[in-house]
């Protein structure tokens, strides 16, 4: 009975208790959602464009920061170790096409999906040779982002936001607006969802499937730098992050797979359900289940709606 | 010239008043024929007409809205495709539907599978009962591919025949479900004149020798004129015109509608 | 020359349907058995037997399972590792709470339960496809993954929260625990993985198997033939947990000897994936290859430098162990999509026109 009890009365009688505390728990789901959103951003961004689903998103947002916090041990200027890292993730772009996807045009989806899985442990192995195994701190004052908090006072209490949180939502917020702007309205996005659809319809009217491919995971590398910059000046930069990339499933099944709204709005629903969650029954079940939370949640979605909230509903033709 | 096949009067699939929208589309309005027992059953018309959507909803696999579906007597309206299955009702499909990653045998063999019957224990020792089910079942699908010509590809992959084959290794694993109705979506799609001619001849011979009744989807108006005893026209979801091929042939709005100047 | 099957005329479908129809096969597979039951432990190589032989046989076991589930029914799972755990964890249990029964019985129930987990988190694969299956099993993972850590009970509130094996025996041997010799550990586990792929192979090549070939290639026309769909997927995925959670008991109790919640993580379902997958999907041998590659190659790498004369840190050479798997798999895809087993059965065939080339 008590047991009921502290999982249907109690939080609420907490959040109404401590409105300052609700609203600051939200907005730490909130920041931690506009994180996974923009690390699922970049794997619809591959997906819609190639049909591959990247696995290697999240070791690629690793990899980027850790280029970038490299460059600028080795004596770069913060600005210019970042012109530096994007020439890097173009050069990486590059090399995937090449090697990766050029070879692979014409196999089943499962196996491109398998050979991200390959680039993962390649560039896992890789970044740990070339910069070591320890956790960096991320360069966040040279590139101007802002530090310390901005407090509001508010429903009897406080609620503090840090102003590098407030960044990050603004950063992310342009990103996604430009890149959906993209997307449906110049040349070279209509053409990426030419390609997204059919690649040989794709190449019967003159897209130019190889130029298409390196733009887009140079896209997604450009926003896996941006996510690595964000995530690392919120905690420290180091292999084990890219097992929060992981946690962008979830988001993508809320969101489906091919829609960049979607994977704003289930990266947000994933953010602040997990936080509300662990913050208030999480002590229920002994801590922790911020691990699982998530995809327990898409899990529940899936059941209703299984091409996610966004995504197209497949109607099998037979 | 005219073969048609066996027939009876006994009905064996009734099809009453059925509706069947997909959102906003309606792809069966209101259509209502029946099946006798024996007979070759052609269903023609334009594309978008709902035929495929009609052999869909005699499976099971789609659920009309309104109407009512009567097989050997027993009605049903929310069937489930396993449940038409063991009901004997057995189908090929538009687009060839086999299983690519195996061979011309073993997909007839999946074809036998509603009977067997052997349990997970036996079939995890294999030796013993369920090999000699094994064998039973391939004697009978054996019989299936000398009745097809196939045997030389027996072992082959099926991804690696030419279309052709490839149909008529469908038709096979459709029989090996020994069913009561056959329903064959365009089976001569994509055929030239003397794969069409073999085709037609085993259609005719699974309705006179396995006994099965017959469904038929076909665009070719020669085949159709051969092989049919009777014939269902319909057109954007509607039926516009039933009985025997003489008939239809000469019906006006099915000369308008699909058949442009009387053959 | 050899490898002809010329004058092996089939007459009677038994033969033809025989697993290893062609007589060259069947002798191949006894001196394959003979090596492991004979040579292997006559060598007396504890090196060889409890680093390489034993952990080679319980991945394969682990990979065997995973293609059942993946690449003969096509149901995608990152959820392999905590499959394992619970088969580990149960066999724990089970044995501290009854020390009096057989610890073998005991590793064939801990299978058992592991089948009921697996079971329970396949029961979404009939509204949920593909990708998004994957989700599902790696919600099984990081929540089995969580239990493994938080829930005392499992490993006898240990202030560790690390397991460890009792010593059991078998006709007065011990089987188990630190007394256990390498040579005793090694029969059994060969014993249960021939056993277990065995029947494996029985399976895939009755109706079963094929009934799960039929729900991957189009699952749609299975249906419409009378495959009841979710039956097939929950029984792929029942067999393919107690595969997995006879594996995770064995690796615990047969060959670590110990075990801490990491053990079961998402990288153990990665390995293995990837196990299945370089092996080759739809392949019982293809496991066994793919096990073998995949574990003994990192083995031969952190040798080899040592071997030549190089000094790298064991550091440098995990990652350049990660980096060189990474590479094979982008390799294996690229060259031959269907895996090592694949490169096998091409391997067979030039054999059979050797020495013409065609």
């Amino acid at each position: 009975m008590s047991l009921l009890y502290q999982i249907f009365i109690d939080p609420f009688a907490q959040m109404i208790a401590s409105p300052d505390l609700l609203v600051q728990t939200i907005w730490e789901g909130f920041v931690g959602g506009v994180l996974y959103a923009l690390i699922a951003l970049g794997f619809v961004l591959i997906f819609k464009a190639s049909g591959v689903f990247n696995f290697a998103q999240g070791i690629m947002m690793v990899f980027a920061a850790l280029t970038l916090v490299g460059f600028h041990e080795k004596g770069a200027p913060a600005f210019v170790a970042l012109v530096l890292t994007i020439g890097v993730m173009y050069l990486l772009a590059l090399g995937v096409e090449r090697v990766i996807l050029r070879p692979l045009v014409n196999q089943p989806e499962i196996s491109l999906f398998m050979a991200t899985f390959g680039l993962t442990y390649l560039l896992i192995g890789g970044g740990e040779l070339v910069f070591g195994g320890n956790p960096k701190s991320m360069i966040a004052s040279e590139l101007y982002l802002p530090s310390g908090s901005i407090d509001l006072k508010m429903l009897g209490g406080t609620v503090s936001l840090q102003k590098l949180d407030i960044a990050a939502a603004v950063i992310a917020l342009v990103m996604v607006v430009g890149l959906g702007l993209f997307f449906q309205n110049t040349r070279i996005g209509r053409a990426l969802r030419a390609v997204a659809d059919d690649h040989q319809a794709a190449l019967s009217v003159g897209v130019s499937l190889n130029q298409i491919w390196v733009i887009v995971w140079f896209a997604a590398g450009v926003v896996a730098l941006a996510t690595g910059i964000m995530w690392g000046a919120r905690s420290d930069v180091s292999f084990a992050l890219q097992i929060v990339a992981l946690k962008a499933l979830p988001v993508l099944v809320l969101g489906g797979l091919t829609s960049i709204p979607g994977a704003i709005v289930g990266g947000l629903i994933i953010g602040v359900g997990e936080k509300l969650g662990e913050f208030y029954w999480g002590h229920i079940f002994g801590g922790g289940i911020e691990s699982w939370l998530a995809y327990m949640i898409a899990m529940a979605f899936l059941l209703f709606r299984p091409q996610g909230l966004f995504g197209e509903r497949i109607i099998e033709r037979v | 010239m005219t073969e048609s096949g066996r027939r009876t009067e006994e009905v064996l699939l009734s099809v009453e008043n059925v509706w069947l929208s997909f959102g906003g589309v309606t792809a069966i309005a209101d259509v209502s024929f029946d099946i006798l027992r024996g007979e070759i059953r052609a269903i023609i018309g334009p594309n978008g007409a709902g035929k495929t959507s009609m052999l869909n909803v005699i499976n099971g696999f789609y659920h009309p809205q309104k109407g009512r579906i009567a097989f050997q007597g027993q009605p049903r309206r929310r069937m489930k495709p396993y449940d038409a299955a063991n009901q004997g009702i057995a189908r090929t499909f538009q687009n060839v539907a086999l299983f690519k990653g195996m061979t011309t045998l073993d997909n007839i063999m999946t074809g036998r599978n509603l009977r067997m019957k052997r349990g997970f224990f036996w079939q995890a020792l294999r030796h013993g009962p369920a090999l000699e089910e094994e064998i039973a079942h391939r004697r009978y699908c054996e019989e299936i591919i000398d009745f097809l010509e196939i045997e030389h590809i027996r072992k082959a992959p099926v991804g690696s025949l030419p279309y052709g084959l490839q149909k008529r290794v469908e038709l096979g694993r459709a029989l090996a479900m020994e069913p009561v109705l056959l329903l064959l979506d365009e089976p001569m799609a994509g055929m030239n004149l003397e794969e069409k001619e073999d085709m037609s001849r085993f259609i005719i011979d699974v309705n006179r020798h396995f006994g099965a009744t017959i469904a038929l989807i076909e665009h070719d108006m020669g085949v159709v004129m051969d092989l049919a005893n009777r014939v269902v026209v319909l057109e954007y979801g509607r039926k516009i015109a039933d009985g025997a091929p003489e008939e239809i042939k000469r019906d006006q709005k099915v000369i308008d509608a699909y058949l442009g100047v009387a053959h | 020359m050899f490898y002809r099957e010329a004058g092996q005329f089939k007459t009677s479908y038994a033969a033809d349907m025989a697993i290893f129809p062609i007589r060259q096969d069947r002798i191949g597979l006894a001196i394959i058995l003979a090596i492991a039951f004979i040579a292997i432990p006559a060598t007396g190589n504890l090196f060889l037997l409890d680093t390489v032989m034993i952990p080679f046989l319980i991945y394969a076991l682990a990979t065997v399972g995973l293609n059942l589930l993946t690449g003969y029914c096509g149901l995608l799972s990152l959820g392999v590792g905590a499959f394992m755990g619970v088969g580990a964890y149960a066999c724990y249990k089970l044995t501290t709470i009854f020390p009096g029964v057989n610890i073998l019985i005991w590793i064939i129930a801990s299978g058992f339960v592991s089948c009921a987990v697996g079971v329970v988190f396949g029961l979404p694969s009939l509204r949920i496809k593909g990708f998004y299956l994957v989700v599902s099993t790696l919600a099984a993972q990081f929540f089995l993954d969580w239990c493994f850590a938080r829930i005392t009970w499992l490993y006898n509130d240990n202030t560790s929260g690390a397991i460890e094996v009792p010593t059991a025996k078998l006709f007065g041997l011990p089987i188990t625990g630190p007394t256990a010799t390498p040579t005793t550990r090694y029969f059994i586990v060969l014993i249960f993985v021939v056993t277990l792929a065995w029947i494996a192979s029985n399976l895939v090549h009755g109706r079963i198997g094929r009934m799960w070939m039929a729900v991957r290639d189009m699952d749609i026309a299975a249906e419409l033939m009378g495959v009841r769909l979710l039956r097939a997927k929950l029984l792929a995925f029942a067999v393919s947990s107690f595969y997995a959670g006879v594996a995770g008991a064995l690796m615990v109790f047969l060959w670590l000897g110990a075990a801490e919640p990491e053990a079961f993580n998402i990288n153990q379902s990665f390995l293995v994936l990837f196990m299945t997958i370089i092996g080759g999907l739809g392949s019982i041998v293809g496991a066994f290859l793919g096990a073998a590659l995949l574990h003994i190659l990192p083995i031969g790498l952190r040798a080899l430098p040592g071997a030549i004369g190089l000094s790298l840190g064991s550091a440098t050479i995990e990652q350049l162990t990660f980096a060189i798997t990474g590479a094979l798999i982008i390799f294996f895809l690229i060259v031959e999509p269907r895996g090592l087993a694949q490169l096998w059965r091409i391997g067979k065939q030039k054999l059979r026109v050797w020495p013409f080339p065609y």
